[in-house]
């Protein structure tokens, strides 16, 4: 796995936040993010609930306006565009669809919206099964089955950047395990990943570096590996336990 | 664009609501008209279960369905579209919808009971108080937050221009009823779509007692056919103006 982290050295980052501020009505949503991400890293967003994770992955896909700051996607800046947004795979934290649509209607949509793209990775449908069920309608589906059209629509179009919102939750152990191996698969294509989780086990041997975010501030951005040496523990729980038990502002400086 | 107001009315074609919708309004439109041998009568009646039923179940069902689908809304503008296309082709294919529930439920019924000119109106009045109410609700959903408060204002508006708002022109013209109002009423009357709509059809059918203030008013200045397209034209702004505001202010919204 080692080897994997040092062929995004070079490269340039595939996103840029710069002094991104964001505040909803008298709470500050995030403050001063600065942080740059390459191809090829898989990116852990950990914190606590009303951190700032899912304002700042939103900030990203442009569907929240940050106040103040930038954010550039392959050197774009992303205020007043959409185009980038081809590039981006998204997972939303709660799927939901039109009820009375069937599961194939609800991805033969999405393929006659991006008319950007003709090729179609549909490894995920495939392992999931999805097309033994596709005349289902979207009412009939389980929180865990949506949870999976989600994912399917997050890979279709091959993206360079994949954004995932608590990928796992609710999903059953089977097709959890198939949606890390494909995250593994798609990382180890020189893929940028950015995953949010409160299941740190799931994150175990997917993820490369760790951001924590604390009310809308970063409280650390490390890699694994720097981790695991400064803490002395192998397991990322147990890393982010003793990092969270420790001095924070101290770790920093490290 | 186009691939998003498809899938919208496929989805809605398919909706218990919208077919529960047509069949009540088909019912109402049949026993209405078969009712009496007076054709006007019978479109009279019509008229007034439109006026009541269209804005409500309008803006109340548009609402609910602009919100209930924010998360998908989320989704696709995650895809490379535009904010505004996404917006207007959702607010299609609701308002073709609706329409179509309405064409289907009173429409049809219409043109087989009394083939005339004024039911082609009603008609028509109809098809228009249903854009209107589901352009307010599109605004709703743009300006709201929260679902139940977006249904509340949908209510409360929809309350407004189908009574309240006659209450006060009442008001009004008592209070004043010394001074020439005549020609401010005529103004006050073209801020409330649900009016317009009731005189569209009045100006077209000839029953003078029926007719009323607004109805007499409208003929007396502008005559029936200035009335009629003066009417059209209110209402076409009383679309566009909310769809304009709803979609600049939905450029600023966070989802």
């Amino acid at each position: 796995m080692e080897g994997q982290f040092t062929f995004h050295e070079n490269t340039q980052a595939m996103i840029q936040v710069e002094h991104l501020y964001k505040t909803y009505g008298k709470s500050k949503a995030l403050t001063d993010i600065n942080l740059h991400f390459k191809s090829g890293q898989a990116v852990s967003l950990l914190g606590p609930n009303g951190s700032g994770k899912t304002t700042l992955i939103k900030s990203i896909l442009g569907l929240v306006l940050p106040e103040k700051g930038m954010i550039r996607i392959n050197g774009e800046i992303i205020s007043n565009t959409c185009t980038y947004r081809s590039q981006i795979g998204y997972m939303p934290q709660i799927g939901r669809y039109p009820e009375n649509m069937t599961i194939n209607q609800v991805i033969q949509m999405i393929k006659e919206i991006r008319t950007d793209s003709s090729h179609y990775d549909d490894e995920l449908i495939q392992e999931f099964g999805i097309s033994n069920i596709g005349n289902k309608s979207m009412r009939s589906l389980s929180g865990g089955t949506r949870q999976k059209i989600s994912a399917c629509l997050a890979f279709l179009f091959s993206p360079e950047i994949l954004i995932l919102d608590e990928p796992t939750s609710g999903l059953d152990p089977v097709s959890s395990e198939l949606l890390k191996e494909k995250v593994l698969r798609e990382r180890n294509k020189g893929k940028l990943i950015l995953i949010t989780s409160h299941v740190l086990s799931d994150l175990e041997g997917i993820v490369s570096d760790v951001v924590y975010l604390q009310d809308g501030n970063v409280m650390f951005n490390k890699t694994v590996r720097e981790l695991e040496l400064l803490t002395g523990q192998k397991k990322l729980n147990k890393v982010i336990a003793t990092m969270m038990t420790s001095e924070l502002p101290q770790m920093q400086e490290l | 664009m186009k691939g998003i107001f498809k899938y919208v009315l496929m989805d809605l074609v398919r909706s218990r609501v919208m077919f529960v919708y047509t069949l009540l309004l088909a019912v109402l439109s049949v026993s209405l008209l078969s009712l009496d041998n007076n054709q006007s009568k019978g479109i009279l009646g019509l008229l007034n279960v439109s006026l009541l039923f269209v804005p409500l179940v309008s803006i109340l069902f548009s609402t609910i369905y602009f919100f209930n689908s924010i998360e998908f809304t989320e989704l696709l503008l995650a895809h490379p579209i535009k904010r505004k296309t996404l917006l207007l082709a959702e607010y299609s294919g609701v308002s073709f919808a609706l329409g179509m529930a309405f064409t289907l439920g009173v429409g049809i019924p219409l043109f087989i009971f009394s083939p005339t000119l004024s039911a082609f109106i009603l008609w028509l009045s109809g098809l228009l108080l249903t854009l209107v109410f589901s352009s307010f609700a599109l605004f709703i959903f743009v300006f709201f937050k929260d679902k139940t408060k977006g249904i509340g204002a949908a209510l409360i508006l929809a309350l407004f221009f189908t009574l309240l708002f006659d209450g006060l022109l009442l008001g009004l013209i008592y209070s004043f009823s010394d001074y020439p109002i005549d020609k401010p009423v005529l103004a006050f009357i073209s801020f409330n779509p649900v009016d317009l709509a009731r005189i569209l059809v009045l100006l077209k059918l000839d029953v003078a007692v029926m007719m009323g203030y607004s109805g007499a008013l409208f003929k007396k200045f502008l005559g029936s056919d200035t009335g009629t397209i003066y009417s059209i034209i209110c209402m076409v702004f009383w679309i566009v103006g909310p769809l304009l505001l709803a979609v600049k202010g939905f450029k600023r919204k966070d989802l």
